[in-house]
């Protein structure tokens, strides 16, 4: 602390040759003399006049002191928000769950603390000697009389370079367009072939496959096997991007990976990991990590999925449940529409057979002799009746009339006999030698009468 | 009209057993159907939905590897 004091006072000396004697200066030696209660060297060269050693009224008391320290460091930007780069020692954590610790390197140390709340946050598990970053303001604890870092995040050392990169890239890749909502493909919601692109040996292929097999037994999943970290890695997710489009022309690709530290997750933040993501044929889903790490590749995939279980549950938005439901349903309606049609089908015929009924010939043929029958009781009684009189009347008529007729005696062989044109029907009419005319069949003819005396 | 495959129902993928069943439905639902052709298209329609049941109740995920240029089987090793 003493240095630190010596320090930044002496920073504030714009000039060591200036001609006026340092008021702070000498008070704060001044307090230093009194504080520690020994004799101090002050090396004169820096041009002061003679300390007043027996000034006798103290301008600074420990506290405010400590707290004008303070002041001056908090208030300086340059030491708030600042990374500080060293390796742990130290470190301690109390039941009160802050965690204490030093960061040093060959030169210096530099005490450092996080309060409960930071350290709960950390992804990252500090060990003593871990070389980290480590962010935060530093400060003075008061009661203490130290200054320190008040860290508020830990990172292995060499992440934030990471990070820096990442950021680049990111925004590279950003600019080129690679990352436009406008590039993203919709996920099929039934896919037939599910490209899966990840180690053959990890958990993550572990849990998607149990998750199709859960979700969607009908489908089938192709493989790509491939290292997911190290630098074979980005090379190889390339290749089997390219392979299974190519071969296997699945209707999406998962990519996938289990959680791990960033460095773990680097290939997927791989140009050309990114680049392929981007160019596959088939749509992407990416499940790189935890719930809280993005890469690269999560911008450029369709759709990003916290988990390889997630991506896999994404990959199949309808389970086998929603097809048996489905198809429940649809066989309803079949029936129905079924039943629907010859319900509809006997009712048209049961409408066409009345009709049939109503306008059947048979049924005028019945009317018209019906008909028939009615004017024959009717009006053919009384014609009946009169042509039955009249031919009776016509038979009476002919009957006399051939009764009448002498022709019908005279061709019977009969004769008509006249004397004088009348007729002779007695033998007293005549005597011999009287002239008659004899009528037959076909003629007359004179007779002399003989024989009556 | 809708058009009955005439492939046999066997040998229909659940995606083209499932179309076919959708259009069978569809086509019963016009009602524009004579009276035969609707009676077989339920029968048809009958056996799609038997088939897929059938395909949803067997299903079992087939897992494959790409391995150079082909697709092999996938050994898990649990």
């Amino acid at each position: 602390m003493l240095c630190l004091v010596f320090r930044s006072i002496v920073a504030e000396i714009p000039d060591g040759k200036r001609p006026d004697p340092n008021q702070d200066f000498s008070r704060v030696l001044k307090f230093l003399q009194l504080l520690v209660d020994i004799p101090l060297v002050v090396d004169y060269s820096l041009g002061m006049e003679q300390m007043a050693l027996f000034d006798p009224s103290p301008r600074w008391t420990v506290t405010t002191l400590t707290r004008h320290l303070r002041e001056l460091l908090e208030e300086d930007d340059s030491l708030q928000g600042i990374w500080v780069q060293g390796e742990i020692s130290n470190l301690s954590r109390p039941a009160s769950g802050h965690v204490y610790f030093t960061l040093k390197d060959a030169g210096a140390s530099l005490r450092c603390v996080m309060w409960r709340s930071d350290a709960a946050r950390q992804r990252f598990v500090p060990q003593d000697g871990a070389a980290v970053e480590a962010h935060g303001s530093i400060s003075i604890y008061e009661a203490g009389g130290q200054y320190q870092l008040y860290a508020d995040l830990l990172r292995p050392l060499g992440e934030g370079t990471l990070y820096q990169e990442f950021l680049r890239l990111k925004a590279l890749l950003e600019a080129e367009g690679l990352f436009d909502s406008g590039r993203k493909r919709p996920i099929p919601e039934l896919p037939r072939r599910i490209g899966i692109v990840t180690s053959a040996s990890g958990a993550a292929l572990r849990d998607m496959l149990n998750t199709l097999r859960r979700r969607l037994p009908l489908a089938e999943a192709v493989l790509a096997p491939t290292p997911v970290q190290g630098d074979e890695a980005p090379p190889a997710i390339v290749a089997a991007f390219q392979a299974l489009n190519r071969v296997a022309a699945p209707d999406v690709i998962l990519l996938a990976r289990g959680g791990g530290s960033i460095e773990d997750l680097w290939a997927f933040n791989d140009e050309r990991v990114v680049r392929a993501v981007a160019a596959s044929t088939a749509p992407v889903i990416s499940g790189v990590g935890h719930e809280t790490d993005f890469t690269l590749a999560d911008f450029a995939a369709d759709l990003r999925a916290p988990t390889p279980t997630a991506a896999a549950e994404l990959a199949t938005p309808i389970t086998v449940l929603d097809l048996k439901a489905k198809l429940t349903e649809i066989g309803r309606v079949l029936t129905s529409e079924a039943t629907a049609i010859l319900q509809r089908q006997r009712e048209a015929s049961a409408w066409l057979e009345s009709r049939l009924q109503t306008f059947s010939p048979a049924r005028r043929l019945q009317t018209e002799r019906q008909r028939l029958d009615e004017l024959s009781r009717r009006g053919s009684a009384a014609q009946a009746y009169r042509l039955e009189l009249a031919a009776e009347k016509l038979r009476g008529m002919e009957s006399r009339l051939a009764a009448l007729s002498p022709l019908a005696v005279l061709r019977r062989g009969y004769s008509v006999v006249t004397k004088n044109k009348v007729v002779v029907s007695s033998k007293a009419q005549v005597a011999d030698g009287d002239a008659l005319a004899v009528r037959v069949r076909d003629g007359e003819f004179e007779a002399r009468v003989t024989g009556n005396g | 009209m809708a058009k009955i495959d005439p492939k046999p129902i066997e040998e229909l993928s659940y995606e083209q057993a499932y179309a076919e069943l959708e259009t069978v439905v569809a086509a019963l639902e016009s009602g524009e159907q004579p009276l035969e052709t609707a009676l077989s298209l339920f029968e048809r329609g009958q056996l799609l939905t038997k088939h897929c049941a059938d395909l949803l109740d067997k299903a079992e995920l087939k897992v494959r590897q790409l391995s150079g240029e082909t697709l092999q089987p996938f050994e898990e090793n649990e």
